[in-house]
Order: structure tokens, then C-alpha cells, then sequence
């Protein structure tokens, strides 16, 4: 009888999530990363000189790097609050999730803390990118032949 | 003596002294200037979240003594706890006491369950004073329940901030301004939600049953307290249980207010719904309650700690998020 009534004032006391602010916040500083990402390739590639392989590598470094340092200077959680998905989605949440994990252990040691948590919230990137790149390239190879 | 259903009427039980230590989060917030010390560093001086936390606790536990001005070995028990798993911090602050110590869980209603234990201590073993001791810590706590402090991912609205604060108070026989006057003991109800960023409206019907209990039990109406505060249900969670007590005809007016909506500045501090965890009531109720009780502001008080009896692993395998909450009455002495 009180659970029904709970369960009636709860469902009319839902919170609105501003979905689609929060979209548009995502969708343009997503855009921003991918372009910085795109300068820093043209920089390298172009600019530098570069192989187009090296200077793909040397750009991811630079973003993750960044990333992490913004991190550990505790900058990156208040831009992921404002950009939510726009930084969570590209290589910059992967790093600071690895960041992120591997701060919050250090105090448990380096084998048992760091090295332990550090893959803790990333592996799930990691093992869906390994599984749906086993699956695409078998795909791939049957219908290539 | 047990009065009605759940609650217990206690006689000669006085709340001696109160202290509260906060973190500088707190501190900023518009009820910095009450409390006794705040640390301006999250880390209180410390290498981590959890040695910051057990600092919290012994800095908070050594302002109440010297408050009250008895030594240690004049506590007879401690009760107390926090939130970390095996309740951490408060076993590993307390080994450094020589005195009998009782630990215990409710979540964020730890605060008023160690206060109704150390009350009941007095009331009926003859123990003359009893301290209870609990805290809080942002950082420990999103660690232990949630994410990584640093972690970028986006909180939502209905997200509370968990409060870095310790509250002490000192539970005694002998008479002092405030006095202990009943309690009542809430039930475990589960609102089959299942989101942990949206705490506050998953405690809302526990508070609300604890209150609808406690003024059945005493046979009083909600005008007869010049306060009715509840522990951490902040923005969200206080408009439901407004909402489910009017389902039950009990009108609350001005006198209700949430520890989470007064603990922050909720426009100008980045802390989404408000505030929660044991410290957020225990930093609202051991200050500023406390002084407007002594200053004759207040005469009667009911404070509810409602506490999320979250835990991470239970919901990774699809169970609700329960929920509990008790009550405890303070009144000025005559």
C-alpha cells in the first residue's frame, strides 16, 4: 500500500535531464578535439614533414598526453562536466580514465594501486575493441575474400 | 521505554557537547563560520583521502572533549562510523583510545543511529558519558561508491556532492542545555530505484515513513517541532518527501529543511543537487541547529538521517537501492 503510493509520487517527480543542451555541448566540443587533433596532424605531416604513420602515432601522444596532464592537475573533470560525451567519447577520456584510475590508487602502492586499477574503468574500451575488431575483420576477410 | 510502534522515549539523557570539522568545500559554503575547524586542503595535511578522514574524526573527537572539558578516559563507550567499507576510518581512528567501542553502518543515517545507541546506553545501563563519532569524505566516498575523484565523465542533476566533515557529540547523564528526548527507528524500504547519481529520491519515502511512524508513536503533529531536518535528501529528494506525506495528510511548512540544501550555496558552489553523506547533517545539526537551540531559537528539534544503503556490487547485479532512516528528538531543557 505505501510502496504503491512511493512509487506514485516518484514517478511524478521524475527529473528532466537536459538531453539535448547537453548534446549540443557534446557534439561541438567533441568537434573542437577532433579538429585540434586534425591541426596537430597537418603540423606534423605537412608543416614537419613527417611519415603520415609517425605523425598519426606522435598526434595520439600528444593528445593523451594532454589529457593526462589536464588530469592530474585536476582540470579535466571540470571540462568532462561541461562537454560530458565530447570528452568521454574521443581519445581523451580513454587517457583520462587510465589517469583518472591510476591517481586514486597511487596510495596503494605502485603494483597493487597503479599498475592494478589502472585499466580498471578503461579495460571495457579495451575488450570492446578487441572483440568488435575480431568480429569486423573476419567479416571483412569472407566477403574480400 | 518504548513508545508505540518503533520509538523510544528516554529520560535524563543530555546532549553534553557537539563538535564539527570540515573540509574547505564546507568551509566556503554559507554555513562556514559555525563550524568548530575546517581544514582548507582536502587532504587535511595528509598523504590520502582516507588518513584525511581519520583526521576529520580525532580532530573532531579532541574539540568535543576539550568543548566539554573531560578527558578521554571519562567516555565510557564510543559508538561510531563513516561510510567505507568495514567502516575503516572509524575502527583505525578509534585503536589509538583505550575505550570500548561499538561500530556501526546505516549509511548516512549512521549520524542519529549512534546518537539513539549512545542514548540508550545511558538511559539504561548507567554508562556516564557516551560519545558518538562519524564523518564523511567527498573523496574517499566517490571512490568507494562511484568514480575517481579525477574522473571526467558527466554528473547529472539529481548527483549530491558527498560532504568532507566529522561530526562528534558527547552523550551524557549529567544535565546540560539540550536534552535527548525520544527517537524512532526506521525501516529498511526499498523504492526500486537503481540510480546512484540520484540518491536523495531514493531516501525520500524512508524519511518520510520514519517521520509518519515517529508522530504516530508520540501522538503529535509536525507544528509541535520548530525544526524538522532531514540528513541529505537535497533538492529532488526534499520535494518528493514533501510530496509523500501530503499522500499521507502530514502538511509540512517552514519548519522542514534539508542538511543538503543549506549545507552548500547550491547557485554559486559546483555541487548539483546539494549536499549528503553522514557529514552534511552532522555539520548542519552539530553547529548551526545546535547554537539556534541554545540561543532559544529553536526549542524542539526532530532530526532524520536518511541514509542510501548503496552498494555498488548489488547494483551491478540489478538489485534496487534500499533505504533507511531514524529519528532523533532534541528539546532545550527546562
Amino acid at each position: 500500500m505505501e510502496k504503491q503510493i512511493y512509487n506514485k509520487v516518484l514517478e511524478n517527480n521524475k527529473i528532466k535531464r537536459p538531453i539535448l543542451k547537453n548534446a549540443i555541448k557534446a557534439f561541438i566540443v567533441g568537434g573542437l578535439i577532433c579538429l585540434i587533433g586534425e591541426l596537430i596532424l597537418y603540423l606534423f605531416k605537412d608543416v614537419i614533414e613527417l611519415k603520415e604513420d609517425d605523425s598519426k602515432t606522435l598526434m595520439y601522444i600528444v593528445v593523451v598526453g594532454v589529457s593526462a596532464i589536464l588530469t592530474g592537475i585536476g582540470v579535466f573533470d571540470k571540462i568532462g562536466q561541461f562537454s560530458g560525451a565530447g570528452t568521454v567519447i574521443p581519445i581523451t577520456g580513454f587517457s583520462n580514465s587510465m589517469t583518472s584510475s591510476a591517481l586514486e590508487s597511487k596510495s596503494e602502492g605502485i603494483i597493487l594501486g597503479i599498475m592494478t586499477n589502472m585499466f580498471k574503468l578503461a579495460g571495457a574500451v579495451i575488450v570492446a575493441g578487441v572483440v568488435s575488431a575480431f568480429i569486423f575483420s573476419t567479416i571483412i576477410y569472407f566477403f574480400r575474400g | 521505554m518504548v513508545k508505540g510502534k518503533a520509538s523510544i522515549k528516554f529520560n535524563n539523557v543530555y546532549l553534553r557537547t557537539t563538535a564539527t570539522v570540515s573540509g574547505p568545500r564546507e568551509k566556503k559554503g554559507p554555513l562556514g563560520d559555525t563550524f568548530d575547524y575546517s581544514y582548507m586542503d582536502a587532504y587535511c595535511e595528509c598523504e590520502n583521502w582516507e588518513q584525511a578522514e581519520m583526521k576529520l574524526q580525532s580532530k573532531a573527537m579532541g574539540i568535543a572533549l576539550e568543548k566539554a572539558g573531560i578527558t578521554s578516559d571519562e567516555i565510557d563507550v564510543i559508538v561510531g562510523g563513516d561510510l567505507n567499507n568495514q567502516i575503516a576510518i572509524t575502527n583505525y581512528n578509534i585503536r589509538k583510545f583505550d575505550i570500548p567501542f561499538l561500530g556501526i553502518y546505516s549509511a548516512c543515517a549512521t549520524s542519529v543511529e549512534a546518537m539513539i545507541i549512545a542514548a540508550l546506553l545511558i538511559d539504561k545501563s548507567g554508562f556516564d558519558n557516551v560519545l558518538t563519532v562519524t564523518s564523511s569524505h567527498n573523496s574517499t566516498s566517490e571512490r568507494q561508491f562511484r568514480y575517481p575523484t579525477e574522473y571526467g565523465g558527466q554528473k547529472p542533476n539529481s548527483m549530491t556532492s558527498t560532504a568532507t566533515g566529522a561530526g562528534v557529540s558527547i552523550i551524557s547523564k549529567s544535565a546540560a542545555p539540550i536534552k535527548i528526548t525520544g527517537a524512532t527507528i526506521g525501516k529498511v524500504i526499498d523504492p526500486s530505484l537503481f540510480d546512484s547519481q540520484d540518491m536523495g529520491r531514493t531516501m525520500a519515502p524512508a524519511a518520510a515513513n520514519v517521520l509518519k511512524q515517529h508522530l504516530e508513536d508520540f501522538g503529535r503533529d509536525v507544528d509541535d517541532y520548530d525544526l524538522i531536518l532531514t540528513g541529505d535528501l537535497s533538492k529532488y529528494g526534499s520535494i518528493v518527501f514533501r510530496e509523500i506525506l501530503k499522500e499521507f495528510n502530514i502538511i509540512v511548512k517552514n519548519n522542514y529543511k534539508d542538511a543538503g540544501n543549506l549545507l552548500y550555496d547550491t547557485e554559486k558552489q559546483e555541487v548539483f543537487a546539494g549536499g549528503s553523506g553522514i557529514g552534511c547533517i552532522s555539520l548542519v545539526a552539530f553547529s548551526s541547529v545546535i547554537e539556534k537551540m541554545k540561543s532559544g531559537l529553536y526549542s524542539r528539534v526532530l532530526l532524520i538521517a536518511t541514509g542510501a544503503l548503496l552498494n555498488p556490487i548489488m547494483v551491478a547485479q540489478n538489485e534496487s537501492i534500499p533505504a533507511v532512516a531514524h529519528a532523533i528528538v532534541l528539546e532545550r531543557s527546562k
